[in-house]
């Protein structure tokens, strides 16, 4: 986009930025590193939807020969790890990596090169656990690799070490952005941007980061423990040796509940975001926000145990886990009277990302009520490991991540891309993706509560399953053809797509401030923030519209130049893990030592590179 | 660095705190839930020996070597080592005390003192764990052994990092690389050893003080 309605001159002032696939690989822009994310998160995320469509069809009839109980428990697996790892949170990152420093008012975040790291990780983790279905050994103990079935004795092959060398790489990419994306947050605030000022998309991504930086450290020593287990015949987990499978359970939801709300809270933040926009009117009860979204934080360390109250932890702990996480309804229930209130009385604009928003609200309710039944010990025992639960968490995760997510991709994309995304056929999109969820997974409540098992490749004729099941797999069809929509409507809107304007939807925060899309500066010259809703308190002090820039062009603005060595960097880990993988066959040791010694180099070329190359 | 680079990216700072400081602060933050885990592991398993060494005076145990053996710390070796990782934390001060007054020579003093430490730490932990095996005590022996060799082994690991680092910085300082101006990459590297430092604090008397 060479113009834009302010006129700015857009050039792009970046020391040694280079083009083509070479500028991709060496970036350190956040805009282009988040749009790398979402890239690979779309790839990843289709390659989930597939195995869910399998999934699908093997479970249309009773009794099916469709897929085998092997190759069923790799795609359950798989489609969970996925969809949780590589799928809704690089979304989020993306927006994180894209929107965070716009709306902050800054140029970068605080570490472009360990941006870029983070990126490369994630992918390369990526690749790494798909890779695992070219063995033919994808996981197979699902996502949560409960002990016993995550051991060497019961799980053989390379299955479960493809999965705990690819979370342990994920994991190092999630704390990497986490120490970066706090550090931006609580440092790259314009000035004025008082913490009480930051959009609310920022402060939920802030809580997020917080929780990522307290929750995954748990999960790397627990696959530590499972690495060392069936790599070198430790007993941390085998009881046989003495170890406790339990203690699995424990670190594994001490992490895994705090990631629930790493998966929901950004959602949280873009509903918030669109809103106030929509509605033409300030979000309601913006502390209140703020603090239910820390309160949901805090409480979501609290809670774990509620996802092991079949384990019989006696009745004290159950009454503890149960009340605590009964809790959490309040706060959550705060967010959502906040959504309605700033929607009552506002005038609604009924565009695509409203339409999503309203749907995340809808669907949200219904799988958090589906939660408040869960936190009640004696009814969770009868839904544990029924279809029950998992109705609950697609009604969150899809219902709510997932119709978020999309809801933020409508409402940035102009942004991102310059280009409108078709209305018409964005709201067939959500159409059809309502209908098609609930098709998919209402049902599951119903066929839960008769006893369906989750996890199972099949189940007999005669049960009163089938029906049930059959509605859901031509829902999950319909929700693939709603995912076809929206391919077909981001290739139109590549096409002959109608231009963005830098300010379509009337935007309060500062993103909307500067074209679309941005400038590799973002912001010819850092604003001054005077209040909430930054933007529209500028564009109320300019008459209305958007303020004149300040300074024309970029010229001078130097930025950070690109590098290879976040990319070789992250090479480095993934030979390390792959060098674990292999630990076994001949060479293997001598292939991690390879991966460290490589990585140590690596770290220090980094650290010795100039930041900026003129 | 130009002055125009230092506009785009390091206006000053919205807490007034530098990015890297602030970063290495929230690491820390990090990693405290990390050496969590593994004390909370040593604590839940440091009493199961069965078939082998245990911490404290128990059921005596025949080490391959022939010999008979009740226990396996050996405190007074330890506690000296442990010592020594305080007042290299005292050390690290003097050096960035040095640093940040451009005195060249305290600084690597100081700074060569705090390497020392830290390497005889390291040199103590891999001279009890060679011990340890030929008392009898793998890695997979039991329990006990597993999650105290996980557990003092990460910790040693972030202190031969630790050593890494300001060996690195040593090297910068002697070839006159490390100005006033660069004291902050001092701090930074100082502020890590002593979180190492406050890590052992908690890690040595649960694990061979406590009964």
């Amino acid at each position: 986009m060479a113009t834009s309605v302010l006129g700015h001159a857009t050039e792009q002032v970046v020391a040694g930025e280079r083009g083509g696939l070479v500028g991709w690989l060496t970036t350190v822009d956040h805009k282009k590193i988040g749009i790398m994310y979402g890239a690979w998160a779309f790839i990843f995320f289709l390659i989930g939807g597939l195995e869910a469509l399998l999934i699908r069809i093997q479970l249309g009839s009773p009794e099916s020969s469709f897929l085998s109980p092997e190759l069923y428990n790799q795609l359950f697996t798989m489609h969970g790890t996925t969809m949780i790892f590589l799928g809704v949170m690089p979304f989020s990152a993306m927006y994180f990596n894209y929107m965070i420093p716009l709306q902050l008012g800054a140029r970068d975040v605080a570490f472009p090169r360990l941006n870029a790291f983070s990126l490369w990780v994630f992918v390369l983790g990526g690749l790494f656990l798909n890779a695992s279905f070219l063995f033919n050994a994808a996981p197979n103990g699902g996502w949560f690799g409960y002990a016993n079935l995550s051991s060497k004795q019961y799980s053989p092959g390379l299955n479960m070490d493809f999965w705990v060398m690819g979370l342990q790489i994920l994991g190092i990419a999630s704390l990497a952005a986490g120490v970066n994306f706090f550090v931006t947050i609580l440092n790259l605030r314009a000035p004025g941007m008082k913490m009480m000022r930051m959009p609310m998309f920022v402060w939920a991504s802030f809580i997020t980061q917080l929780l990522v930086l307290l929750s995954f450290p748990v999960i790397t020593v627990a696959l530590i423990y499972l690495m060392v287990d069936r790599t070198f015949g430790t007993h941390f987990f085998v009881p046989s040796g003495g170890g406790d499978p339990m203690l699995w359970q424990h670190l594994f939801w001490v992490f895994g509940h705090p990631e629930v709300y790493i998966l929901i809270l950004p959602s949280f933040g873009i509903i918030s975001e669109i809103m106030p926009v929509f509605s033409r009117k300030p979000l309601f009860g913006y502390a209140a926000m703020v603090f239910a979204t820390g309160f949901i934080a805090f409480l979501g360390f609290g809670v774990w145990s509620h996802h092991m109250f079949a384990t019989g932890m006696g009745p004290l702990a159950d009454t503890f886990f149960s009340l605590a996480t009964m809790l959490i309804a309040i706060p959550t229930g705060v967010k959502i009277f906040n959504w309605l209130g700033t929607a009552w009385g506002g005038s609604l604009q009924f565009r695509t990302p409203l339409y999503f928003a309203f749907g995340f609200i809808a669907m949200f309710i219904m799988g958090g009520l589906s939660g408040v039944m869960h936190s009640v010990a004696p009814a969770d025992l009868q839904q544990t490991d029924t279809y029950f639960i998992v109705a609950h968490f697609h009604y969150v995760l899809f219902g709510g991540a997932i119709f978020a997510l999309t809801a933020g991709a409508y409402y940035w994309w102009p942004k991102m891309f310059g280009r409108m995304l078709d209305e018409r056929i964005g709201k067939l999109h959500f159409w059809l993706m309502l209908i098609g969820f609930n098709l998919t997974f209402f049902p599951m409540h119903l066929v839960g509560l008769h006893g369906m098992p989750r996890r199972v490749y099949t189940y007999q004729a005669g049960l009163g399953f089938e029906v049930y099941n059959q509605i859901e797999t031509l829902g999950s069809f319909v929700l693939a053809i709603s995912l076809l929509v929206f391919m077909y409507n981001i290739l139109r809107t590549w096409r002959r797509g109608e231009a963005a304007s830098a300010d379509p939807w009337n935007g309060a925060t500062l993103e909307w401030a500067i074209p679309s899309p941005p400038p590799a500066f973002n912001f010819a010259e850092v604003p001054h923030v005077e209040a909430r809703d930054a933007l529209w308190e500028m564009k109320r002090k300019a008459g209305g519209r958007l303020p004149e820039p300040p300074r024309a062009s970029g010229a001078g603005i130097h930025m950070p130049g690109p590098s290879w060595w976040p990319l070789w960097t992250a090479t480095g880990i993934l030979l390390f893990f792959v060098g674990f993988l292999v630990m076994g066959k001949v060479g293997g040791p001598w292939v991690a030592v390879a991966g460290g010694l490589f990585t140590a180099f690596c770290i220090f070329r980094w650290a010795f590179e100039p930041v900026d190359a003129h | 660095m130009s002055a125009a680079h230092a506009e785009a990216l390091e206006h000053p700072t919205a807490t007034g705190i530098d990015n890297r400081k602030l970063a290495i602060w929230t690491f820390i933050g990090s990693e405290c839930l990390f050496f969590a885990s593994l004390i909370s592991t040593y604590l839940v398993y440091h009493a199961r020996m069965k078939g082998g060494p245990g911490p404290y005076p128990h059921d005596p145990w025949t080490a391959p070597d022939g010999r008979v053996y009740e226990q396996i710390f050996e405190i007074p070796l330890v506690t000296f080592g442990t010592a020594l990782l305080l007042f290299s934390s005292f050390f690290v001060v003097m050096a960035l005390n040095g640093a940040q007054r451009g005195n060249r020579k305290q600084l690597l003093t100081w700074l060569g003192l705090t390497i020392v430490c830290g390497l005889f730490f390291v040199g103590m932990q891999v001279y009890e764990f060679t011990h340890f095996v030929h008392k009898g005590l793998g890695y997979t022996t039991n329990l006990f052994a597993s999650s105290f060799y996980t557990l003092t082994g990460f910790h040693g690991s972030h202190v031969t990092m630790g050593v890494i680092w300001l060996v690195t910085l040593f090297i910068l300082a002697l070839r006159g690389k490390l100005p006033k101006e660069k004291a902050l990459n001092l701090e930074i590297a100082a502020l890590y050893w002593h979180f190492v430092d406050v890590v052992w604090i908690v890690i040595f008397p649960v694990v061979y003080l406590m009964r």
